[in-house]
């Protein structure tokens, strides 16, 4: 057994977790109704966890559409597409994001994890620079990893401190490549876009945002922060999923650079994966178009985002910095955490707990993220639990208080 | 400037000093997850104190190669004997 010893300290946290019998990483749903219900034995329980942002999963377009492809085209493609052949749906979306986005090449991979593997892992090599914002999600930093670039980690959104560092690898050769988020995944913050474009252009670097929470959530047409703030020619790289506002699974990158093609046979974790499902695909390429021609679910969602986040803060919770579909409730320590996530789903509401490492600054947060689909009265009866069980745990105050922002 | 590897060590050990929230003896065999009880991102942040103080960068495969409070003293060392 002694393979298995260096999980000792983990494998202990995670009995005392099970042994609580309110184990927040094993949760399983027995059925799920639509974007926001779903049963738990016989509970009905109301999804607030689930990145859902436009509720696209169980729309009758998406869902025409994937059957169609399974019919047509089969369960699986049953092999990666440099082995074994793309299909006209692969090539399709990827002309599909290409044109969404207005440049001139899109690359689709298995999941948004393999995009920022495969991108990050191949665009830096040996002798180049890879610098990445301090909250990075996960898949940046594996990516970071596989491949061979010295890494840099920079403070969170603190382009002075970027600054600073690509200052002191000033003299050093190789390329810089800046990585960034859109929306943050832990606290639902977004990147200050345009100073660190003008870093980027001050140092000649290249700079790639992943938009993963903030696809068809934010910027005029949906394409996430870069549109919003107005630098799109300042991003070179654009990564993003498809497993959140889309409702599929799967990741992407587009860009304008006229050899990115070349990554289709240097990037490994593209070329030894088994490719989307055309299920998949064309269920994307559908929410792809909703995104597109229904911007009224960006805006509900935005209402629903802003009406839970000021809810919470009225109520006295901490929160994280700004309103957006990722609402992140800051709690005392992870034991709080667990007892008050356990209690909202005995009283039949799914939230998510996030714990350090995964969060910055070794907070302990309750995650909650909200839906286009969610009914103004669903985000209410969210906030009614949010407050009994927050005052009961003296979380908050008892008496209702306005909070100045 | 703190470049001799006593200053460095002083200087490393005041910031974690200072930073951590109860009290440990600190040593360069200091084991900085096992001892201090610092997780991987709890590490990256301690490190860039460092790096601010000193007007370094550290890059992430050194952090992950550095084990004990020495190993941190030496590695910082290098990267600031080499500026």
């Amino acid at each position: 057994m002694s393979l298995f010893d260096k999980f000792a300290p983990l494998a202990a946290a995670y009995n005392r977790l099970e042994s609580t019998k309110s184990n927040p990483f094993n949760v399983t749903f027995d059925r799920v109704l639509s974007p926001t219900e779903a049963k738990i034995g016989n509970r009905l329980i109301l999804l607030l966890g689930t990145n859902n942002y436009l509720g696209l999963t169980y729309d009758s377009a998406v869902i025409a559409k994937s059957v169609e492809a399974i019919e047509n085209f089969g369960t699986g493609t049953t092999g990666s597409r440099i082995a074994n052949g793309s299909y006209d749906g692969h090539n399709q979306l990827e002309r599909g994001l290409a044109d969404f986005y207005g440049r001139k090449h899109a690359m689709v991979f298995s999941t948004g994890y393999q995009a920022n593997v495969g991108i990050l892992s191949t665009l830096a090599g040996k002798n180049d620079h890879l610098l990445l914002d301090a909250d990075c999600h996960a898949s940046i930093y594996d990516g970071s990893r596989l491949g061979h670039a010295q890494v840099t980690r920079f403070r969170h959104n603190d382009p002075n401190d970027l600054a600073n560092r690509l200052r002191r690898l000033a003299d050093t050769p190789g390329d810089k490549v800046i990585v960034l988020e859109g929306i943050y995944s832990m606290l639902g913050d977004t990147a200050p876009l345009r100073e660190f474009a003008e870093v980027k252009r001050e140092w000649g670097a290249y700079l790639v945002v992943d938009e993963a929470h903030s696809l068809g959530v934010l910027g005029e047409t949906g394409r996430g922060l870069a549109e919003a703030e107005d630098v799109e020619t300042d991003v070179d790289f654009v990564v993003g999923t498809f497993s959140k506002s889309l409702g599929g699974v799967g990741g992407f990158c587009v860009s304008d650079i006229d050899d990115f093609n070349i990554l289709r046979v240097a990037s490994r974790p593209y070329m030894f994966t088994a490719s989307l499902p055309p299920g998949v695909i064309a269920g994307v390429m559908e929410a792809l178009h909703q995104v597109r021609t229904r911007p009224a679910l960006r805006h509900r969602l935005i209402d629903n985002a802003r009406r839970f986040y000021f809810g919470l803060s009225e109520l006295g919770f901490s929160l994280g910095p700004e309103p957006s579909p990722v609402v992140s409730a800051l709690m005392p320590d992870p034991e709080t955490a667990f007892a008050f996530w356990s209690q909202l789903l005995e009283a039949g509401l799914y939230t998510n707990v996030s714990l350090p490492p995964a969060t910055p600054k070794g907070l302990a947060l309750l995650r909650s993220s909200v839906s286009a689909a969610h009914t103004p009265a669903q985000i209410d009866y969210a906030l009614a639990l949010f407050a009994d069980v927050g005052r009961a745990m003296n979380v908050i105050p008892l008496a209702r208080v306005r909070k100045a922002v | 400037m703190e470049n001799t590897i006593g200053d460095i060590r002083e200087m490393i050990f005041d910031t974690l000093r200072s930073s951590l929230q109860k009290l440990v003896e600190l040593s360069d065999q200091t084991n900085i997850v096992n001892d201090l009880g610092l997780d991987s991102v709890a590490v990256m942040d301690f490190v860039m104190e460092i790096e601010d103080r000193l007007n370094i960068s550290v890059p992430l495969d050194k952090i992950a190669e550095i084990e004990t409070l020495g190993d941190l003293v030496f590695t910082v060392r290098d990267l600031k004997g080499g500026a």
